[in-house]
């Protein structure tokens, strides 16, 4: 299985002011292709840190981060801007759509900036492709503002998947969500992970980690804990159930 | 990034906030609609007194007696009585170049034509008045030589004249008497118009200056001569060589001031296009101030924009807009919201020169390439001030953009 993250020995120091802020202290992971990983951690555990390195909108201060094979401790910031476009995907827990912009639109984003001209072709074919995928190819001309949260999450993924990245990270993705909606998206995600893409989550919700393969603690800037999920839950399975408990609730009353 | 898609999402930006782009650029639509006007304004004041330049004929030299600038003390200028008949020949035959001359001396007083009476000014000149001056008839002819050689009692009319006297009636062959002095007329003036000083040519009656000098004044002094050079480049080396053979004539030699001044067209011309080119100069200036004060006010909303918008540049560079896509993205906003200002200035700065023409009579002319300049300057105004917020926009750091709330 080839490696779509490898870290190795990375660090992030800020220097804010007279103290050194060790955000990032030595974390070494390997995240191979077709896992499904929560980065989880209280406030201030570096996770955010870590997510940004990740994402290639930081670059560590120490240590090596290959993304894809690719080093990309070194690189400037037009190259991290050409490896975000090509290689990541970003799901936000603000969804951070464009406002009034229809939904094709915002999925063709992140095509507009491609620099290679061969790959610029189809641009609304790829978009209502990508939207097909997470289930909203009948809103394709609806504003952020005509969607509701869940909707707007998925648009957002569509963004994330139109370029074919090796990665997709969601930072919070479930945060501004009620819980089945959070459920429903995670079932997109399983599908998407289950369709073999790579997806590294960060989370501070338990149950919501609880349907990725592998969970990854954060503090004081370390990996604390490594583990596989043993008892993974299916979001299909557990809207079935909900749906059950709701049908049980109205025959009852 | 594609020229076209930044084009578009700059376009929409704009619609996104149409009150506010309109508002932004009224300075450049208002700054723009001032230049041109102002300049329309200004080069149809010229292309005015161009005409009357013409209108004092060609490659023209003009003789007036008495020093112009004497001590700082304004001469009674023609009335010095130093130009002779003398001087005349002197310049006819001596001077190379020259082609006619014309003495001048003139009267003022009222004319009597039947029952009508009118008060002009009439002027002794040779016939070959009408020629340095470029003058046509539009009825009869003019007075021959031979009527100078006999001072006979016959006149040429301008157009305002005939029209004082006679109304539609023909003038010529009809008598009219100055001084009680009846004279026939012989030919009517085509119509010239206001001349630079800004008196009606066609106001005037012509005769044989010799008529003038025997029959009226009594006297052999000139006001003036007019001489008519073969091109346009002898204007000045006749008019050097007129100074000397007057200075010789006039027994003038220096510290002496001399006691005539000559002037050639070109001079006059530029005395005349003085002070409407300073006019136009302050215009535009004025104008162009105000360009100024647009390219702030775009400056002003497009740092706003950047601020209101940090999230979305965050976005686009999350998902691989370089720093030069952000910059060209605003910077083509700034230029776009510009250059509508300009196009919608020209037309109304287009509606006003021609408004100010209808209304107030000032005749304006809108030149091609002031509305050309206009455009660009317009165009370089927004690249000039939306610089420094599109730099702006594209040195944020996305992590910082996409948190900014």
């Amino acid at each position: 299985m080839p490696n779509v993250i490898q870290l190795a020995d990375v660090h992030k120091t800020y220097h804010t002011g007279e103290v050194d802020v060790r955000a990032v202290r030595g974390v070494s992971l390997t995240i191979g292709s077709g896992e499904f990983v929560a980065l989880m951690g209280a406030s201030g555990s570096g996770k955010s840190t870590m997510m940004n390195i990740l994402g290639c909108l930081d670059r560590p201060t120490g240590g090596h981060y290959l993304l894809d094979g690719v080093d990309v401790s070194e690189l400037t910031r037009e190259q991290l801007a050409d490896i975000r476009n090509t290689k990541i995907g970003f799901v936000f827990q603000g969804f951070n759509l464009l406002s009034r912009t229809s939904a094709l639109e915002n999925v063709e984003l992140p095509m507009l900036y491609i620099r290679d001209h061969l790959q610029r072709h189809n641009v609304t074919e790829r978009a209502t492709r990508a939207l097909r995928v997470v289930g909203l190819a009948d809103r394709a001309d609806h504003h952020p503002s005509q969607l509701s949260g869940g909707q707007q999450q998925r648009v957002a993924i569509a963004r994330a998947l139109v370029n074919q990245p090796a990665l997709i990270l969601a930072d919070e993705p479930t945060g501004n969500l009620d819980s089945r909606t959070s459920i429903e998206i995670m079932g997109v995600f399983q599908k998407l992970n289950d369709e073999g893409i790579t997806i590294v989550m960060v989370t501070h919700e338990l149950d919501i980690a609880q349907y990725t393969k592998r969970n990854v603690v954060m503090r004081d800037g370390c990996v604390v804990s490594d583990v596989i999920v043993s008892k993974r839950l299916s979001a299909v399975e557990e809207l079935q159930r909900l749906e059950q408990d709701h049908q049980a609730v109205q025959l009852t009353s | 990034m594609r020229f076209f898609a930044t084009f578009r999402i700059a376009l929409r930006a704009l619609r996104r906030n149409k009150l506010r782009s309109v508002l932004t650029a009224l300075g450049i639509i208002i700054g723009v609609g001032a230049v041109i006007a102002m300049v329309g304004i200004g080069n149809g004041a010229k292309a005015q007194v161009d005409a009357q330049i013409a209108s004092l004929g060609k490659n023209v030299i003009i003789i007036w007696a008495g020093n112009v600038t004497s001590g700082g003390v304004r001469m009674g200028q023609g009335n010095a009585g130093t130009l002779l008949m003398r001087d005349v020949e002197g310049i006819a035959q001596e001077i190379p170049g020259v082609v006619a001359v014309s003495p001048e001396i003139g009267l003022g007083g009222q004319v009597i034509a039947g029952g009508q009476n009118w008060n002009t000014r009439m002027q002794g000149e040779a016939p070959e008045y009408f020629t340095i001056r470029q003058w046509p008839f539009m009825a009869g002819m003019s007075f021959t030589d031979q009527d100078v050689r006999g001072a006979t009692k016959v006149c040429v009319i301008g157009k305002t004249v005939a029209t004082q006297l006679f109304g539609d009636e023909d003038p010529v062959g009809r008598v009219i008497r100055i001084w009680s002095v009846p004279m026939v007329v012989v030919g009517v003036l085509a119509p010239k118009g206001m001349s630079v000083m800004g008196t009606d040519q066609d106001d005037i009656i012509y005769a044989p200056y010799t008529s003038v000098m025997k029959r009226f004044l009594r006297t052999s002094n000139l006001r003036a001569i007019n001489v008519q050079t073969a091109s346009q480049d002898l204007l000045t080396p006749v008019q050097r060589q007129i100074e000397a053979l007057l200075r010789e004539h006039h027994h003038i030699s220096p510290p002496k001031e001399d006691d005539f001044t000559v002037r050639n067209q070109e001079e006059i011309a530029e005395m005349a296009t003085a002070t409407t080119k300073v006019m136009t100069l302050l215009l535009a200036a004025i104008a162009s101030v105000s360009l100024v004060v647009g390219g702030i006010g775009i400056m002003n909303i497009m740092l706003v924009s950047v601020t209101e918008r940090t999230r979305e540049i965050g976005i686009r560079m999350a998902v691989g807009a370089h720093a030069r896509d952000i910059l060209l993205q605003f910077l083509i906003e700034a230029i776009t919201l510009s250059s509508l200002g300009g196009i919608l200035g020209i037309a109304i700065g287009i509606g006003a020169a021609k408004a100010l023409s209808a209304l107030a009579g000032w005749p304006t002319l809108i030149s091609v390439p002031a509305v050309v300049v206009a455009f660009l300057f317009s165009a370089a105004v927004g690249v000039f001030f939306g610089f420094y917020p599109a730099r702006k926009a594209s040195q944020l750091d996305p992590i910082e953009a996409l948190r900014y709330e």
